[in-house]
């Protein structure tokens, strides 16, 4: 009864800074962190985290991982974990190699016949969780053991490759300059400059959208702060990618589908309906909503995603291996946990997941660069995600 | 006889409800006392007070207990002295043996090493006492619910009990298994122990009580010495009920127009046990504009009636029409019963309603989120219209429709609940028990939209446990007992006792 009947918070919105950045930590709290993360192995790396070619390597030893984030972020706000995603993605960058390599397929039916059979996969598993209300810790703990032993199968425990130039571009092509200059390449940079527009132009449209409707929005100095790092980080970013190679085909895959999934789950219906099917599932049945179906569909698209990521995987190393993939599935969890996302679902942002996953990718790379050993790397990237956690618990609770 | 148990004007409130008001209740050592009132009276909230579940210091008044000021901080502290509660939903764990069961927590231990031989002996001659004839290895979950009845009172007995409180334990037990447990109970007084006995079987209480104490809305209305001379079931029920029932309702005018909504021959099945039938043959209908009320007791199959129609969301073997407007309409989902214009409004919101961590925004579009959004893109600022149309409305007090719904007062989460189905435009909705934990004021602010819904010519079902509510909002009363209505009454020839005796009587 006590419960049932708690207090009403009648009093007016806080409108001063403080007030909002309280309220407001978990956004900000992660985007610092991110640029204290990276300040901080800039000057402890003498420089060398932030040189072009390293931003280049960043991106593409991390696209993996941020690709399959997106999709776990979405199977974890549906209330549900996915173990299997690391064996998936090995498994289907085995079967690539095999047919390519062994089979002779061609480059493109085989990029088609592999995306479609990690959908299959995701299905099968997805199958389980949805409709037999089957745990999914356990469907996926079993989909990895199953996958991890087939993609050894498969590949008969060699290594198989190398991979076509054609197939190789997945992972480590560029986006050559259309204006030719190509040090500076000015298309990079061009596109960074729009891409800087559009960003600046939507905040400032939901704003008068906001005012309109007298929604509570973040002050405008936090808003002109935030963004003006924003685009001062892009548009180095980019600058330095440009006084590379330019811009690397998988970040332009990696950008596309975050924009994508961040416009499904916040914009459209089915994303409404899947955060309220990881609020509450009982609720959202009794509204109507096709909750087996709508778990189905997120693991499917685990799976879709999983695949991409063993293709860009496998051509990014040009080859297969039968270890490919081994544990990665914990640091997509951990970067979708570090983004803020809620263990107990209906919780959590396609943007969070991605800058957990590039918090936890600048870790890894500058640890690496300054030679830390692989043992320190495990405990410190451990306490970081604990810390994360416990940060998101005590901040619940503070606001009660 | 002295007093055993004396309570003290008890007085405990929740925040904007006082769910016990001076109530005083005094049991005599060896004697059967019946509590009985109404669901909400606040028998069940003052045996909480009684066994230290609400602690000393939570609640105003005093308890004297076996002479001496008593001050419970706990069910070990109530135990300890001899008072033992059974509570309705019994508390044993189903895989465990009789003999874990009877003694967990309190295990015939040595260094926290069980002797299973005492263990044994001792659930023997508990089961012995009880008259329940079970090896004390079988598992709690092989014996039916009026065997697990009697483990729970050899559970107590373990424990030296020297007042017993029963919370409604005849509630699920066939007619054979009640009377068996009620001689138990008189053969443990021939023993002197002391019982407290809850129940709205006014047969049964009849037959045991020595002194009967009735409460209503939270204040003790009278006790009545049973002893040898016969109570009238009357009597009891008249206290149970008689209150001043004006001015709590609003007033309401009757328009109702032709059939809107008809069931028809409504079976289901529980949804495990395949033989037992929890809905049969029920068959009702709503007009335009009016509210129909479905009284019953817990357990009687309301909730589960309600379910089953909505999208069959309980229950299995689901058989029966139903008709809108004169035609057949398709509910064998949710999403076809919402599309057909029907609503159910649950009666745990929390569980089932809301989406806690959800703002007010997005709970109230989730039932009808095509109608802010085009090919599958929500249009936000006309969700935040819709939002704030429902809190002008509906009067949900909140500084903003972004609020998190788990932020809000039990009344206000109902009004949230409510929007949410007006939001989907429906013929029928179906309230399951809508003004449940929620305060005064608030309820007769849902009795003011309930009324308004009828006046725009919607039809209301009403399902609650509370009968003047019934009475003072319906046109039209069904009474629901076991699965099955048993009557059917205008609001006019409608009375509590009526109701009541259609109830206990069957």
């Amino acid at each position: 009864m006590s419960e049932t009947v708690t207090q009403d918070q009648t009093q007016a919105p806080e409108h001063s800074l403080a007030a909002y950045l309280i309220t407001h930590m978990r956004e900000y709290g992660l985007l610092f962190a991110l640029i204290t993360i990276m300040v901080f192995f800039q000057i402890v790396t003498g420089g060398t985290l932030m040189k072009p070619v390293n931003i280049t390597n960043l991106f593409l030893q991390n696209s993996y991982i941020i690709i399959m984030a997106l999709g776990m972020l979405i199977v974890i706000v549906g209330g549900n974990i996915d173990l299997s995603v690391g064996s998936v993605m090995g498994f289907v960058g085995a079967l690539a190699a095999v047919m390519i390599v062994n089979w002779d397929w061609p480059v493109f039916p085989t990029i088609l016949a592999c995306l479609f059979c990690g959908t299959v996969i995701g299905a099968a598993q997805g199958y389980w969780v949805a409709y037999w209300k089957i745990p999914s810790f356990i469907v996926t703990l079993a989909g990895m053991l199953v996958f991890r032993g087939a993609s050894l199968w498969l590949l008969e425990g060699q290594s198989v490759g190398p991979f076509p130039r054609s197939f190789q571009k997945l992972s480590t092509g560029f986006i050559p300059d259309i204006f030719g200059v190509e040090r500076p390449n000015v298309t990079a940079l061009a596109a960074g400059a729009i891409i800087v527009a559009v960003i600046i132009y939507l905040g400032l449209a939901k704003r008068s959208r906001n005012r309109a409707y007298g929604i509570e929005d973040e002050p405008v100095a936090f808003f002109a702060v935030r963004n003006l790092i924003v685009a001062g980080a892009l548009m180095f970013l980019v600058y330095s990618l440009s006084t590379f190679r330019g811009l690397p085909n998988v970040l332009i895959t990696m950008g596309i589908l975050t924009i994508i999934y961040a416009f499904i789950t916040e914009q459209t219906t089915l994303g409404r309906r899947i955060y309220a099917l990881g609020g509450n599932a009982k609720a959202a049945k009794l509204s109507g909503i096709p909750t087996e179906r709508l778990t189905f569909l997120t693991f499917v698209n685990m799976g879709f995603l999983a695949a991409l990521a063993g293709l860009i995987f496998a051509a990014r190393l040009n080859t297969a291996t039968p270890k490919a993939g081994f544990a990665l599935e914990l640091d997509v969890i951990a970067a979708v946990f570090i983004g803020g996302a809620s263990m107990s679902g209906g919780v959590g942002k396609i943007l969070g997941a991605v800058v957990g996953a590039f918090i936890m990718g600048v870790m890894n790379n500058g640890m690496s660069i300054m030679g830390v050993g692989i043992d320190y790397q495990q405990v410190i990237k451990g306490l970081v995600l604990l810390a994360a956690v416990i940060f998101d618990v005590y901040n619940k609770q503070k606001q009660g | 006889m002295a007093a055993l148990l004396e309570m003290r004007e008890i007085t405990k409130t929740f925040p904007g409800v006082r769910a016990l008001d001076n109530v005083s209740f005094s049991v005599e050592e060896g004697e059967i006392h019946a509590l009985v009132g109404e669901n909400g009276a606040g028998k069940s909230t003052l045996m909480k007070v009684l066994s230290g579940i609400y602690p000393s210091g939570d609640y105003e008044g005093e308890i004297h207990y076996d002479g001496a000021l008593a001050a419970f901080y706990g069910i070990k502290d109530s135990e300890s002295r001899g008072i033992i509660i059974i509570h309705q939903e019994l508390a044993l764990v189903p895989l465990l043996s009789i003999a874990e069961n009877i003694f967990l927590g309190n295990e015939r231990a040595r260094a926290g090493v069980i002797n299973w031989h005492e263990s044994f002996r001792r659930t023997e001659e508990l089961l012995r006492k009880v008259g329940l004839k079970e090896a004390p290895a079988t598992k709690v979950d092989k014996l039916g619910v009026g065997k697990q009845q009697l483990v729970e009172i050899a559970k107590a007995l373990s424990k030296e009990v020297r007042l017993l409180i029963l919370d409604e334990p005849t509630a699920a037990l066939s007619e054979s298994d009640s009377q068996a447990l009620l001689d138990l109970i008189l053969e443990l007084k021939a023993q002197g122990v002391t019982s407290i006995i809850i129940s709205h079987k006014l047969n049964e209480v009849r037959r045991i009580a020595d002194t009967i104490t009735v409460l209503r809305d939270g204040a003790t209305v009278s006790t009545i010495d049973a002893g040898g001379q016969a109570v009238t079931e009357d009597r009891i029920v008249r206290d149970m009920v008689g209150r001043d029932m004006a001015h709590r309702y609003p007033e309401r005018k009757r328009n109702t127009g032709e059939v809107l909504f008809e069931v028809t021959d409504w079976n289901v099945t529980h949804p495990e046990h395949s033989d037992r039938k929890v809905v049969h043959g029920v068959s009702f209908n709503v007009r335009k504009g009016e509210v129909v009320g479905i009284a019953g007791l817990m357990g009687a199959g309301r909730t589960e009636l309600a379910m089953s129609l909505f999208g069959q969301s309980y229950g299995r073997n689901i058989t029966g029409e139903v008709k809108l407007g004169g035609k057949v309409i398709d509910v064998s989902t949710v999403a076809a019963a919402i599309r057909n214009g029907i609503a159910y409004v649950t009666e745990d919101r929390k569980e089932l309603g809301l989406i806690l961590e959800e703002p007010i925004s997005r709970n109230i579009t989730l039932a009808n989120l095509g109608a802010v959004s085009q090919s599958g893109v929500l249009k936000r600022s006309e969700e935040t219209q819709v939002a704030e149309k429902y809190r002008k409305a509906m009067n949900i007090r909140t500084p903003s429709v972004f609020q998190r719904v788990m932020n809000l007062s039990g009344g206000n989460q109902q009004k949230v609940v409510l929007s949410k189905w007006l939001f989907t435009d429906p013929q029928v909705l179906i309230l399951d028990e809508p003004t449940r934990g929620i305060d005064v004021g608030a309820k007769f602010e849902i009795y003011n939209i309930i009324n308004d819904l009828s006046r725009e010519g919607r039809g209301v079902v009403m399902i609650s446990s509370e009968m003047p509510e019934l009475l003072g909002m319906c046109d039209r009363i069904y009474v629901m007992n076991e699965g099955a209505f048993v009557g059917e009454m205008n609001a006019e020839d409608a009375s509590q006792e009526r109701i009541m005796s259609l109830i206990v009587t069957e």
